[in-house]
């Protein structure tokens, strides 16, 4: 376990008011950075390439039937792995490296480790999505990539998340953030739940249905614990800096940790699990007290920004912050409103369940993290974003894209549901009932992907920038000799 | 203050207590079952699947047919059906039972109704209500039994019964899936007993269902020429969407394993945990009343086999 506080605590003994310089701290992130960052777009872009390719294939299954690796059953899993581990887990790693730095005032420790990680993490994530391609997924949703994958992705996370443990240990700012909880928390719950995963379904599986439960913990604990860990701890950072105003309440970001931490892990268990009925109704409850949690958070940003949408006002960054609190909000709605309303047990079985899903870590997440990044990124460099018009339209292409893939997939859902509760209607009127459906959540997808290409560009546009501007430096530097006079070289 | 060791002892907490309830009881509770019993039969379930559908599992998973069908029939609940099998010798004692339960009735309604045994008196009540009206019933010398007949938007589609932890103990990996794009297949080796249809179905779904969403396997058989004369194991497709004329459609091994593994799906024996009365599909004649799903009632088949009574 990457337990720091185990460790003693002598070296660390700086005292406060010391705090190193902030552009020490973002020149100690720069590279370990700018490889988990763009490596995560990389990964946003290929996965949204599989998710269009998926999602084609409902209004013309004959396309590309003749390839096993693109097949739906493979391109999906391929897609999810992509953007779970290749973009939402690796940049929700550097978000939180940088936040625990800069919250602790202190450089990053030993980022070369960081680097190795990362390329750990991105080879494993690589050979993880190609094995899935290949075939040989585990066949636990959200944990598909086989174990000759999930092993370098594991090194990668215990070597970043080793270095992150130091960093925080070594902090120099010893009073501790909302942010500082939600994030340490993280970086040790990720390898617990993910070691437990991989050795109990893959390694030494345990028998029938255990398998199935152990699944929907682990994807809970993934997707709503550790999702909302990280996310939350960048919106708790980034609104009030970037609004200029004071963090309204630490007391009741704290109170959202306690509800994630001792009830959010106990969610996950569908209501039509052939399981005990005990699981079910825990997870059904887990998701009511969670409810909780998204009251606190509401109530925390609305009142940080002044309840009004003014401070979002000519701040993209801030606009995708916002825009991830909200989709917090409704996903967390919709969990439990599925948990609860629905008597006849199938809602989660429907379309209504991918989009709850993609809400919360595409509309959620991945919305938290734009924001950050882009905030992050031109500190880490010194140079302004290349193309400041492109974050905006990425907002807008983003925003626009999780309402057309999410609303009209739950609407799916509720018909489809609707329509199935009715045993007289056949199959095919159920399956037909959806398509309308589908095809606008394809153009969401489209939107999504044309918004990541901009991403990637205005991240790439950074690292050039500089580079470049290094280079005309260095070049002004050595002909900088070339017109002075001879005796005056010293 | 160092709340460093504080934080670690919160989060630690939290996912023990997860881990405790969500991996190690689970394992204690259903991951060390053993086969049980069908009930009344005794016969042992599960059976593990035969070799070939083991093959055809991983297939399945390979594949990713669990991202659009699920293995996992819910149901609401259960409601019984009161069923007169014999008359028994004393008729008055049972035209009197009878005029107990069913009060609405005239004498010569309950007079024919006796002539055409077995046949469901009380429809749709509770147990309790059911076991009450069969011992009034038998209190007569007749024979009446409870039969129990689960409910759910997913029965009358998929299922004889919801599905429960013992369906899945030998597979691996089990995958009750997430969503129904296409129908749950936990049943389907029941419902659809015809594996060429399944064949073909995965070859061209369009050519079995119109307008199917379901992808093309086609990368799962295999296209030849035809020498001499057509093989036997070759599809039989509509001309638009078989082959081109001289070749012939063959499934792979994989194919003939996913059909088999599709076969193999069949969980409706009727167990304590999801009980469900099925009529004994034995006599040579009785293939045509085999329940045809659980909502057709009971009217015609003899129900030999009872569910517990407490
Ligand atoms: C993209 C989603 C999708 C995938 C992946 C998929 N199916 Fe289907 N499947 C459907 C739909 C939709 C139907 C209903 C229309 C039809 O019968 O063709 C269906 C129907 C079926 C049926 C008929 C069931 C019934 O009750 O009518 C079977 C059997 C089946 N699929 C097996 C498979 C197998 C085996 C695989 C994996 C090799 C698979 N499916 C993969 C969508 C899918």
């Amino acid at each position: 376990m990457t337990a720091p506080s185990a460790q003693p605590a002598s070296s660390t003994a700086v005292p406060a008011g010391q705090a190193v310089p902030v552009s020490e701290i973002d020149i100690s992130c720069r590279l370990p950075l700018l490889v988990l960052f763009v490596g995560a777009a990389k990964w946003l872009v290929i996965g949204w390439i599989f998710a269009l390719i998926g999602s084609v294939k409902f209004h013309s299954p004959g396309l590309l039937a003749d390839y096993a690796w693109l097949t739906y059953g493979r391109v999906h899993p391929a897609f999810t792995n992509s953007v779970i581990y290749g973009f939402c887990l690796q940049a929700g790693l550097g978000v939180l490296l940088w936040l625990i730095a800069r919250l602790g005032g202190t450089p990053l420790a030993h980022r070369w480790l960081v680097v190795v990680g990362a390329i750990f993490w991105n080879f494993g994530v690589a050979v993880g999505v190609i094995g899935i391609l290949a075939g040989d997924n585990t066949g636990f949703e959200h944990l598909e990539m086989p174990s000759y994958a999930a092993t370098p992705v594991f090194l990668g996370y215990l070597l970043i998340g080793l270095c992150g443990a130091i960093t925080f240990h070594r902090r120099r700012e010893r009073k501790l953030s909302a942010s500082h909880w939600f994030l340490f928390t993280a970086l040790f719950w990720f390898p617990w739940i993910y070691s437990t995963a991989n050795l109990l379904l893959v390694t030494f599986p345990v028998r029938g249905v255990a398998q199935a439960v152990i699944a929907w913990w682990y994807s809970d604990n993934l997707l709503v614990v550790w999702l909302s860990l990280v996310g939350l701890a960048s919106v708790f950072y980034f609104v009030p800096k970037l609004t200029g105003r004071d963090f309204r309440s630490h007391y009741l970001a704290m109170f959202a940790y306690w509800i994630l931490v001792l009830s959010a892990g106990w969610g996950g268990i569908p209501t039509s699990a052939p399981v005990p009925v005990w699981m079910p109704v825990l997870s059904t409850i887990s998701s009511v007290f969670f409810l909780l949690a998204v009251i606190a958070v509401g109530l925390n940003v609305c009142e940080s920004i002044g309840c009004s949408l003014r401070a979002v006002q000519g701040k993209p960054e801030v606009s995708f912050l916002i825009f991830a609190v909200i989709a917090f909000g409704f996903a967390g709605l919709m969990r439990a409103g599925c948990a609860m309303l629905d008597v006849n047990q199938g809602l989660n079985l429907t379309w209504f369940g991918p989009a709850m899903s993609q809400l919360n870590f595409y509309g959620f997440f991945t919305m938290a993290l734009f924001g950050a990044v882009y905030v992050i990124m031109p500190r880490l460099f010194g140079v302004e974003l290349p193309w400041p018009r492109l974050v905006r339209a990425h907002f807008w292409l983003a925003a626009a894209g999780v309402v057309l893939l999410v609303v009209p997939l739950t609407f799916a859902g509720i018909f489809e549901e609707l329509n199935l509760a009715d045993p007289q209607k056949p199959f095919t009127v159920v399956m037909h009932s959806t398509m309308a459906f589908l095809r606008v959540s394809t153009l969401g997808d489209l939107l999504l992907l044309f918004g990541h290409i901009f991403f990637l560009a205005n991240l790439s546009g950074v690292v050039l920038g500089f580079y470049r501007a290094r280079a005309a430096t260095a070049y002004a530097e050595v002909t900088a000799d070339l017109f002075k006079p001879a005796g005056a070289r010293s | 203050m160092n709340f460093g060791p504080l934080i670690f002892l919160a989060a630690f907490f939290g996912l023990t207590c997860s881990w405790f309830g969500f991996v190690l009881t689970p394992q204690f509770q259903v991951g060390r079952l053993q086969q049980t019993n069908t009930i009344p039969a005794g016969a042992l379930y599960p059976v593990s699947r035969p070799g070939l559908a083991r093959q055809g599992l991983s297939v399945y998973r390979a594949n990713g047919c669990a991202y659009c069908h699920s293995q996992q029939v819910g149901q609401t609940g259960t409601t019984c059906d009161v069923v007169l099998t014999d008359p028994g010798t004393n008729q008055t004692a049972l035209l009197v039972a009878l005029r107990k339960i069913r009060p609405a009735l005239s004498e010569s309604e309950d007079k024919e109704l006796l002539a055409s045994l077995p046949k469901t008196i009380r429809q749709g009540v509770t147990k309790e209500e059911a076991d009450a009206a069969v011992k009034v019933l038998t209190s007569s010398s007749a024979k009446a039994t409870t039969w129990i007949v689960p409910v759910g938007p997913d029965i009358p589609r998929w299922g004889i019964r919801r599905t429960v932890a013992e369906d899945y103990l030998f597979d691996y990996p089990v995958m009750t899936g997430s969503q129904r794009v296409g129908p749950d297949l936990a049943n389907v080796g029941v419902r659809m007993p015809d594996a060429n249809w399944h064949l073909r179905h995965l070859y061209a779904p369009r050519s079995a269902v119109k307008d199917s969403v379901m992808p093309l396997y086609r990368f799962l058989f295999e296209k030849r020429r035809i020498e001499g004369t057509r093989s036997p194991e070759a599809l039989t497709l509509p001309p638009e969407l078989g082959p081109e004329p001289g070749y012939e459609i063959v499934p792979k091994p994989e194919a003939i394993a996913l059909v088999a593994y599709l076969m193999s799906l069949r969980a409706n024996e009727p167990l304590f945990d999801a009980p469900v009365s099925v009529a004994a599909a034995v006599t040579s004649n009785s293939d045509t009343n085999a329940p045809s799903g659980g909502t057709s009632t009971p009217t015609n088949a003899a129900p030999t086999n009872t569910p517990p009574t407490k």
